[in-house]
């Protein structure tokens, strides 16, 4: 699998060639060329904004269809605690647990769970590392594919424990193993996400090596069936839920972060803030923050692309069901038997997340600092309006472009306007 | 040397000069030229670590700019073997520097000081991350910090 996977792709029937998303990418990866956007794999980072943003729905995310159930033997479903933010007026999460067992699926594992698990080893971890002070989380995979091409300062910083839904899915496959009998083969873990960067995380993971995931559904996707089952299920309601307030609280910004039970974090959401705190971070601007949550996007999990409510909406909703439940379930007696599944699995990262510099212009310094003069002098030559009529997001970027041999000086068309009116000067000159 | 660049007739050179201009008391703009260059020093290649020493060095000329000075221009140029930062503001000029290099040390009035600024450490951590550092300064006209980092 190409190491710069992405699940974000194009319609071609569908995109107008419009520059509302080469507008809107936090990383500048899209151009439009031949009256087609095109992803520079790269250079994504999996955010989801030009899905967000196009007009045409010609931005498409990859997941998996429902029917991917059927491919397995036993299936495990394993829903993030933005999949509760999603229902109105809902007060026991064990009633969307049901429902997913009545779906279809022959267990459910909650990936709040394991992220109770995540947030207390997060504090053990951040206790003893304080020359990595500020840790950054790792949870959503936008960021560490952010970082990795943007931040190569900050590689030393990121939290090296596995995100909630792969320690969640290892676990579940194990007491699955154990339950059934099956071979691993036949026991499918399926994620029910609110984005399509958790997609991209399973096929091409950073930290691990493998993903114990084995599908992604989307929490639009689910979200109709869903409902028809929970009416069903409210009758019947089995005691599924292993997860309290921390757990479920991880699906709005700040949840990870107040999970660790210390007042000096930051958290922040949005991918532009994000940038700009980690700009100040690389700065070294922060003093006494032991830790920093960021979400690609707005009010955190909840704001992925794959749900359906208003994320400041889903986020009052999660807040408001959490008031009620216990802290935390990981150390409750019925939870015994998940410690044990616990302890026989390694939760933390197995590799470094290296630097990707996708962005260079040369192989060398020399190289690099030629190019860039290039660009310089290429900007000078440009009106400066970042128009995007030439296919790049600005000046800068078809600058960039050219240097890298992948535009050419004309495709401005306020150079393509003079050159044509010269013509036409000398047109008439002849007269 | 000369040479034909997809169509553009380009002296190729082996430095590259960035010039900004630093305005007088506007913190939100404080630090647009430091991270210019940051962003232009990861596309040249320059080593991570190297970045760092820069940004933070020429961000803390910066901010000293809008504190102290009435702004003024920072003038950058890269080549292979360093980078070359030469900040020269407008500002009051620099009484004592032995004095102002102390760590701590700050003329910095209450209003800036509320804003988390002025802690003293702005010339220490130039000299601190700048490979080296040269201060000039005349009462009454202004003061130029010449820095470099050293490439290789």
């Amino acid at each position: 699998m190409d190491k710069f996977f992405t699940s974000v792709q194009l319609d071609e029937e569908l995109c107008k060639g419009c520059i509302n998303c080469i507008k809107r990418c936090p990383t500048q990866a899209i151009r439009v060329r031949n009256g087609k956007a095109c992803i520079t794999k790269k250079f994504c980072i999996d955010c989801g904004e030009c899905i967000r943003i196009c007009p045409h729905h010609a931005k498409k995310a990859t997941y998996d269809p429902l029917s991917v159930m059927n491919d397995y033997e036993y299936t495990v479903a394993l829903p993030a605690p933005s999949l509760y933010g999603q229902f109105n007026n809902l007060d026991d999460v064990n009633i969307v647990l049901t429902a997913l067992k009545r779906m279809g699926f022959d267990d459910v594992y909650e990936v709040s769970g394991a992220a109770e698990l995540v947030s207390e080893m997060s504090r053990k971890y951040v206790e003893k590392h304080k020359e990595k002070w500020p840790i950054v989380s790792t949870a959503c995979p936008s960021i560490i594919r952010l970082i990795r091409v943007r931040f190569p300062n900050l590689l030393d910083h990121l939290l090296p424990i596995q995100a909630p839904v792969d320690l969640a899915a290892a676990v579940a496959r194990q007491q699955a193993m154990e339950k059934t009998g099956l071979s691993t083969d036949k026991i499918g873990i399926i994620f029910i996400s609110p984005c399509p960067a958790k997609v991209s995380a399973v096929k091409t993971p950073l930290g691990i090596d493998k993903s114990n995931v084995d599908a992604v559904l989307a929490i639009k996707d689910v979200y109709p069936v869903l409902l028809g089952f929970m009416k069903e299920a409210v009758d019947h309601i089995e005691d599924l839920s292993i997860s309290g307030k921390i757990g479920v609280g991880w699906g709005n910004c700040g949840g990870e972060a107040s999970g660790l039970l210390t007042d000096n974090y930051l958290a922040a959401d949005g991918i532009e803030n994000v940038i700009r705190v980690l700009e100040d971070l690389e700065d070294e601007k922060f003093s006494n923050l032991t830790f920093i949550e960021l979400n690609a996007c707005s009010a955190g999990c909840v704001g992925g692309v794959l749900t359906v409510e208003n994320p400041y909406v889903a986020k009052v909703k999660i807040k408001r069901m959490i008031k009620y439940m216990p802290v935390a379930m990981n150390h409750l007696p019925k939870k015994e038997e998940l410690q044990k599944a616990y302890l026989s699995i390694n939760p933390f990262w197995t590799s470094r997340v290296e630097y990707e510099p996708v962005f260079k212009l040369g192989d060398n310094l020399k190289e690099g600092i030629e190019k860039m003069s290039l660009v310089e002098d290429y900007i000078k030559k440009f009106p400066g309006l970042d128009c995007g009529a030439c296919g790049a997001p600005t000046c800068q970027a078809l600058a960039e472009d050219i240097v890298r041999g992948v535009a050419k000086e004309k495709d401005c068309i306020y150079i393509l306007k003079q050159k044509i009116h010269k013509i036409s000067d000398e047109f008439s000159e002849l007269e | 040397m000369k040479m034909d660049f997809m169509g553009v007739h380009h002296i190729m050179t082996d430095r590259i000069t960035l010039n900004y201009e630093v305005s007088a008391e506007d913190f939100t703009r404080a630090g647009e030229a430091s991270s210019d260059v940051k962003k232009k020093l990861k596309q040249m290649g320059v080593e991570p670590s190297t970045i760092t020493k820069v940004a933070i060095a020429m961000y803390e000329g910066e901010i000293n700019m809008v504190i102290h000075a009435q702004g003024g221009q920072i003038n950058v140029v890269i080549s292979p073997d360093e980078v070359l930062m030469k900040l020269a503001d407008r500002g009051p000029g620099i009484n004592d520097i032995e004095k102002a290099m102390e760590a701590g040390f700050s003329t910095a009035p209450d209003n800036i000081r509320a804003l988390g600024f002025g802690a003293g450490m702005g010339l220490p951590n130039m000299k601190k991350y700048s490979d080296e550092m040269q201060i000039e300064t005349e009462i009454g006209k202004g003061t130029t910090v010449t820095m470099k980092v050293f490439l290789s």
